[in-house]
């Protein structure tokens, strides 16, 4: 467990120093996950101020505090390793990877961490400044901001080996943008981005809470914003567990088969 | 004339190049189908709750995503391609054999590479244009489609005047390729009416990153809501950023070393 954590350490201070040199370039990606929620908020204030000023018990100041929250989640929870393994499996890159004595997610996990260290700060100025000019509502009550603690680290260890063990779809196909683009559609109208789950016909409403789209993002936004009564919340924080456990045994199985498949190409 | 022609016979190579991975045509067909169905199904979603948004009704709304998908491919068919390929090219010398060529460099540069496949998004939009015009069942009239086209062209050149200035900043600054990704994030705020956004915003989506000018303004004309006098604006506008994206590509080229190559 000393080593574990030792590698961690060290694995960590190098890849922070990597990613403190290209800074610039992670900050210009930043602009996308601030102007999409950003996008809906507005579309959804302007519903309201049309629609007498309420639209499912949402009014217009509730969006604002439902998108910036939603903003600050998805940042938090965000993975771009789709795209990566893609390249990896391609180039071969992956062969460094294996010959390590360590299973290769501990050094994405560490990425992930390591560059939103650097955004974070950036991201809380832009949701303080979108808190300024939108004047969000909160209904925020102490137990329900002390459970969006484990809530958020649940949310983003499911987000994280869900999408890891998507990204391993690129050992079997060279489609993964395709695979990314059906993913990101399920996840945008599934988890809450485009509108809050409430705004859904109630068949909708279901298969999201079914599957586990809603535990990764909407659950933690919904919960920090007081919209759920005490037993929701324990319901959702034991549906993310469950999740949890569900895609650590799907992606111990998926990579097993889809390493076996991979031939390193070109490496 | 002999610029049309270049013009055909780079494309011709592209797609010829393109044409042997017939299966991607199939796919980007997909994608493309799945990303209509997408911000079709949001406009359904956002359309259950009211009757207009911002002063558009829905079937003007839909014409908007129409003109979004038709811009936004054709930025994607060559103008994207080309200026990544120019990015490129400065930082690893190879634009020496663009110079070295007995025509304009600027223009050899911007048509040098071409995505064909991307073209499904210009028919899907010019679909998806046609049935909300269906829709909304009013005749549309000479002065509209006038309108219509010319703020089309407009918004084509400022669009390209934009990316060339972005991408001539490589001349100085190398590394630039990640700058793009700015204006593709600002342009899916383009999908909605742009009247719809905050001040601040507007104005960063109208003349800093002039995305209002390719999807607002022509989807605007068609509806018969524009004066003259912001056609006329456009139409300046348009003619002021190409002479202007000319000079920074002058500037850049002399600031070009020719490194490595």
């Amino acid at each position: 467990m000393r080593d574990f954590a030792a590698i961690y350490l060290q694995q960590f201070r190098t890849t922070f120093a990597s990613f403190v040199q290209y800074r610039a370039s992670i900050l210009i990606w930043m602009i996308w996950h601030i102007l999409e929620p950003l996008v809906y908020l507005v579309v959804w204030s302007a519903v309201a101020a049309s629609g007498g000023g309420n639209v499912q018990g949402f009014t217009a100041r509730d969006f604002s505090a439902y998108f910036i929250v939603l903003m600050l989640v998805n940042h938090v929870t965000y993975t771009w390793i789709i795209y990566e393994y893609e390249y990896r499996v391609r180039h071969g890159s992956l062969s460094m990877a294996l010959l390590r004595p360590l299973h290769p997610i501990h050094a994405d996990v560490i990425d992930n961490v390591s560059s939103k260290l650097i955004t974070l700060p950036m991201m809380l100025l832009a949701a303080g400044t979108l808190g300024v000019m939108f004047r969000p509502a909160f209904h925020t009550t102490a137990p329900s901001a002390l459970l969006f603690l484990p809530a958020i680290v649940l949310a983003f260890s499911l987000r994280f080996i869900l999408e890891w063990t998507l990204a391993l779809a690129a050992f079997w196909t060279t489609r993964v943008s395709a695979v990314n683009q059906a993913y990101y559609v399920a996840a945008l109208f599934l988890s809450g981005q485009m509108a809050p789950l409430a705004l859904f016909p109630p068949a909708i409403r279901d298969t999201a809470a079914a599957l586990p789209f809603r535990w990764m993002i909407s659950f933690p936004v919904e919960l920090l914003l007081g919209r759920l009564s005490p037993a929701e919340a324990w319901e959702g924080l034991g549906a993310q567990a469950v999740w949890l456990v569900a895609a650590l045994v799907l992606m111990r199985a998926v990579w097993r088969s889809g390493v076996r498949r991979y031939s390193a190409v070109g490496a | 004339m002999r610029r049309l022609r270049l013009l055909l016979v780079y494309v011709r190579a592209s797609a010829l190049g393109e044409l042997a991975y017939r299966a991607n045509f199939f796919f980007q067909i997909l994608q493309s189908a799945v990303e209509l169905a997408t911000a079709v199904a949001a406009l359904s979603v956002v359309f259950a709750y009211t009757d207009t948004l911002g002063g558009w009704t829905p079937d003007e709304v839909l014409a908007l995503v129409g003109v979004f998908f038709l811009v936004g491919g054709a930025i994607r068919v060559v103008i994207e391609p080309s200026m990544e390929q120019l990015i490129e090219s400065v930082h690893d010398g190879t634009l020496d054999f663009t110079l070295t060529k007995p025509e304009d460099a600027q223009f050899l540069s911007s048509i040098q590479r071409a995505d064909i496949w991307k073209l499904t998004d210009v028919a899907l939009g010019a679909a998806v244009l046609a049935l909300a015009l269906v829709r909304m069942g009013t005749r549309i009239g000479a002065g509209q489609v006038l309108g219509f086209c010319g703020t089309l062209a407009a918004g084509g050149v400022i669009v390209y005047s934009f990316w060339l200035i972005l991408a001539t900043l490589a001349f100085w600054f190398v590394r630039v390729g990640n700058i793009l990704v700015v204006f593709q994030s600002m342009y899916e705020a383009g999908r909605w009416p742009v009247n719809i956004y905050p001040r601040w915003l507007r104005f960063g989506l109208t003349f800093i990153v002039p995305v209002a000018f390719a999807t607002t303004v022509p989807a605007r004309a068609l509806a018969g809501g524009l004066s003259p006098a912001a056609l006329a604006g456009a139409c300046a506008l348009a003619l002021v950023l190409l002479v202007l994206s000319r000079l920074f590509w002058r500037a850049g080229l002399r600031h070009y070393a020719g490194a490595s190559a």
